[in-house]
């Protein structure tokens, strides 16, 4: 991550009058990241004088910011990101220890930098700031887990000589002010490293904000997702939906049916091992980032089928098989078996509580085509509703994983087709038509639903094209305060039809930043040309 | 499958022979590209009438050559007769509305040679900044880059890449647009742009070059000297486009002018006034041009060698503007349906590559002057970060 822009923020920093960003909300005690809630807006303490002028570079903008004219200085040689007393982390907070040393990178490049600044300062300099201090205040920090839903990623940092100090719940929230800190330093006109005097208490507003990669249409190196992972760090995304395998390939190398990768990815340089896979969710948690992957079905499992026989429906003309295959089989119970032993494996490899089932896009044309299928939709009394059928294998798949203790995110369709879905059930809504009905309906069922419809970033347009994903309000639909806070977040999604690593950054980012902020900020953040200076900055500090 | 053929003795060489020198020289319009390959049991002949057409034979040579599954390199017996169908095949880059490092220029040239493109458009200063180092006018991009040490072209960088893409066989053609589209020339050279007016007093903003001075053509011309000097294709672009007349019309000493010279309310005629002053001046100094479509349109007196470029895609449809040129005798350059900054999504090749330049209604005579056309790559929202991916 470059740091070239630390002249146009250092003019801006001198430049400041008395900042006061009345950022909305604030109320005194951290919210520790459950499913949003609205916030109730505080004044006094955070009352502007001014009119508002948010600091030029921090993306997503906090929830409550202040910031003084009065500068501190930063000397690398001398300062340190280290464990406040009274933390619940200590050196063995592997996570922190190496969040400590990849923030001081950011901030001050290269180590060659730390040589400089020996001197002592002067006496006109501004006065130093010698550390950043961070101090995990719950018992249980979280350094060797997983983070979760309902993971604290709330943080407050306080700027002031001789420390600042970053208070977070949990070590997600400080991960998340340790970003914001680095947002902070800059760079003046003389080399020097400077950070304004300031106070911010800082929460997500929803607890779901992810990103959606496509491992399947085009297969994506290890480096790109996780450069892909640095830059949902950057913009305080916390998760990776791997949409790991689809119709086109199977990338995913599995332990219990290699054949499935064997025949089904491009290539066997194509291919996710299980180390691979480890690096992935374990450079993720790193970041604060959980890894929820989609294994899509009963539709988009063509290439599932190459490596598994018999899993697949076989489509028929007349009485005669035509060679093709559809959805995944509902009816036979060698399907349920593989399932039930393919479940067991992804639940054990990826940790996170959730799992995406897919669910999306069934074609029903090769079951109606199979003679087998229609006698068993006979025999069930489904009539010609095809939907029964895709809600029967459905259901036998939720019962699966279930019993694994995982919890389950699947596509709209299933809830449109009316399955039974357990009550922990996440419903994700992606048809961009009339999208906020489809909120209701979710919410109103009392389902926690995560709106991606609005944010398909694969469908790129001439021009500033994020400024439409800014200006998406996720709670712009009909419904009571109680339905709104089942919508516990929003993914940008990437769909990997025309993106492969000679493209995938540039066309991800920065336009994912501006759904990053919609889903981090306060509702009320949403003036565009704020948003343009602010995103620009952070555009080139990505970099 | 194809492990099955029959393996002839390993080639050893591919013979390349030319029939006219020219190694030292540049590529021009008139440049010949055509060349045969011949390839055949342990004999491999390339011949060209000139240099350029080697290496376009050498391009579609590598492109024969495959790998089976042992790794083994093979060719298959082919027979190529290959020619471009239109002499000009050019690509626009943008180094005004973002800096685009030498890499990132050579890094193009080399896909274009891979692609047979055989002209660089460099439009190399606009509104935004002014990244070309001039000897004659140091102050120009001193107060026009971005940054005057870092987002500049050195005369240094600008022969690298005049000789990168000579070794290629591509023409390197420099575009200083004008009058329009100069904002970044005006820090650097006082005096040169039109002030504007509000009422009586200048407003503090500046517009396009002003036309009614001396100054302004004395400076032109020994910018354009240098220019002429520096870049050693027959051709310059002058650009020519999207002059806004709203600063003309507010300042009260061009009002005058207009009334002195019987212009009456008609600016295109001023336009026109700066124009064929600058064109008699790079004729003048030997060289040729290609202008945008609006010195056509507003009927400037351009010289018959002119090339219009046509780029508009709205106003009037451009199969009707390409028509207009050749009938009026002009040689014509396409590139309104390849603006390949204006991304959308899927598969838009397609539209770019259905595109039939001659679909037009005319003589073959006419037909004759549509020497090509270029794809462009504005650059307002392009820089090195997604330049090779949006452009290929």
């Amino acid at each position: 991550r470059g740091r070239a822009m630390g002249r146009a923020v250092g003019l801006a920093g001198l430049l400041v009058g008395l900042f006061l960003v009345p950022a909305v909300l604030v109320s005194t005690s951290l919210r520790h990241g459950a499913p949003r809630t609205e916030p109730t807006p505080e004044p006094a303490a955070w009352e502007l004088a001014w009119d508002p002028v948010p600091e030029d570079s921090l993306w997503p903008l906090p929830q409550g910011l202040r910031t003084s004219r009065r500068q501190l200085r930063l000397v690398p040689a001398r300062f340190q990101l280290v464990h406040g007393a009274g933390s619940s982390a200590g050196p063995d907070c592997g996570l922190l220890q190496d969040a400590f040393r990849r923030y001081y990178e950011y901030m001050f490049g290269q180590s060659r930098r730390g040589k400089r600044g020996r001197r002592p300062l002067g006496a006109q300099a501004e006065p130093e700031l010698s550390q950043l201090q961070v101090v995990i205040e719950s018992r249980e920090p979280g350094c060797d887990s997983y983070p979760h839903l309902a993971s604290s990623e709330a943080y407050h940092l306080t700027v002031a000589e001789p420390v600042a100090i970053l208070k977070a719940v949990e070590v997600w929230g400080a991960l998340r002010g340790l970003e914001t800190f680095s947002q902070l330093v800059h760079e003046n006109d003389y080399g020097s490293f400077l950070v304004n005097e300031s106070e911010i208490d800082d929460f997500p507003r929803f607890a779901h904000r992810g990103i959606l990669l496509d491992t399947s249409r085009h297969y994506l190196p290890l480096k790109s997702i996780l450069t892909n992972l640095d830059a949902m760090a950057f913009n305080k995304f916390n998760v990776l939906h791997w949409h790991i395998v689809d119709d086109q390939s199977f990338p995913y190398q599995s332990i219990y049916f290699p054949e499935l990768s064997d025949k089904g990815a491009y290539s066997y340089n194509h291919i996710y091992t299980p180390t691979d896979v480890h690096l992935v969710i374990e450079y993720a948690r790193l970041r604060g980032i959980r890894v929820i992957p989609e294994f899509d079905t009963p539709g988009h499992t063509q290439s599932w089928g190459k490596g598994q026989k018999d899993l697949l429906t076989p489509c028929y003309n007349g009485e005669q098989p035509t060679g093709s295959f559809g959805p995944v089989n509902p009816i036979l119970n060698t399907t349920y078996d593989f399932m039930t032993k393919f479940f067991k494996e992804i639940s054990s490899v990826f940790p996170d509580a959730y799992i995406h089932l897919g669910g999306d896009e069934v074609n029903f044309d090769c079951w109606k085509s199979n003679p087998e299928v229609n006698e068993f939709m006979k025999k069930q009394g489904f009539g010609i509703d095809y939907a029964k059928l895709e809600s029967y294998y459905i259901q036998k798949i939720l019962d699966i994983v279930s019993s694994y203790n995982k919890g389950y995110m699947v596509w709209q369709e299933v809830f449109d087709n009316k399955a039974q879905l357990k009550p922990d059930t996440v419903v994700e809504v992606w048809m961009e038509n009339n999208y906020a009905h489809e909120l209701s309906s979710v919410t109103g069922a009392g389902f926690t639903a995560i709106l991606a419809a609005p944010w398909y970033l694969d469908y790129i347009s001439y021009g500033q094209d994020w400024k439409k994903y800014y200006s998406v309000e996720p709670l712009n639909f009909p419904g009571c305060e109680k339905q709104k806070k089942l919508l516990i977040g929003g993914e940008a999604c990437l769909w990997g039809e025309f993106v492969d690593a000679t493209n995938l950054t540039p066309r991800l980012w920065p336009r994912a930043s501006a759904v990053g902020e919609r889903l981090w900020s306060s509702r009320n953040v949403t003036n565009l040309q704020d948003a343009y200076k602010r995103l620009t900055n952070h555009r080139c500090r990505m970099l | 499958a194809e492990n099955e053929q029959p393996r002839e003795t390993p080639c050893t060489q591919l013979l390349v022979f030319v029939a006219t020198p020219g190694c030292d020289g540049f590529p021009s319009l008139d440049s010949k590209e055509s060349y045969k390959l011949f390839v055949s049991e342990g004999f491999l002949l390339l011949t060209a009438d000139a240099v350029w057409g080697a290496l376009r034979g050498l391009e579609t040579f590598s492109q024969l050559v495959g790998r089976d599954g042992n790794g083994m390199y093979y060719i298959n017996k082919t027979e190529i007769v290959d020619f471009p169908r239109f002499a000009h095949r050019g690509l626009l880059l943008d180094t005004s509305r973002h800096y685009l490092p030498l890499r990132a220029i050579l890094e193009t040239l080399d896909v274009m040679a891979y692609n047979k493109f055989n002209v660089f458009h460099w439009h190399i200063v606009d509104d935004p900044s002014f990244p070309y180092e001039s000897m004659t006018f140091p102050e120009l991009s001193k107060q026009g880059a971005f940054n005057a040490m870092t987002h500049v072209y050195t005369a240094g960088d600008v022969q690298t890449v005049i000789e990168y893409a000579r070794l290629r066989g591509i023409r390197v053609i420099a575009e200083f647009d004008t009058p329009g589209h100069t904002l970044s020339w005006g820090p650097g050279a006082p005096g040169l742009l039109t002030p504007c007016y509000l009422g009586k007093d200048p407003s503090g903003t500046y517009g396009p070059i002003n036309p009614i001075l001396n100054s302004t053509y004395q400076f032109v011309t020994s910018l354009f000297q240098e220019v002429s000097a520096v870049f050693p294709d027959f051709f310059l672009h002058l650009g020519g486009d999207e002059v806004d007349f709203t600063c003309w019309k507010s300042n009260p000493k061009i009002r005058a002018f207009m009334k002195e010279m019987g212009f009456g309310e008609d600016y295109k005629k001023l336009e026109s006034f700066y124009i064929q002053r600058l064109l008699d001046i790079i004729s003048s100094l030997g060289k040729g041009y290609i202008v945008w479509q609006e010195v056509f349109d507003n009927g400037v007196k351009v010289r018959p060698d002119t090339v219009i470029h046509v780029w508009k895609e709205n106003s009037t449809p451009y199969m009707e503007e390409m028509a207009n040129v050749t009938k009026a005798g002009y040689r014509a350059l396409l590139s309104a349906p390849w603006y390949l900054n204006r991304i959308s999504y899927g598969q838009d090749w397609m539209a770019a590559y259905q595109v039939e330049p001659l679909k037009f209604e005319g003589v073959a005579e006419q037909k004759g002057r549509v020497i090509g056309g270029e794809a462009c790559m504005w650059g307002e929202y392009v820089d090195v970060t997604n330049l090779a991916p949006r452009l290929w």
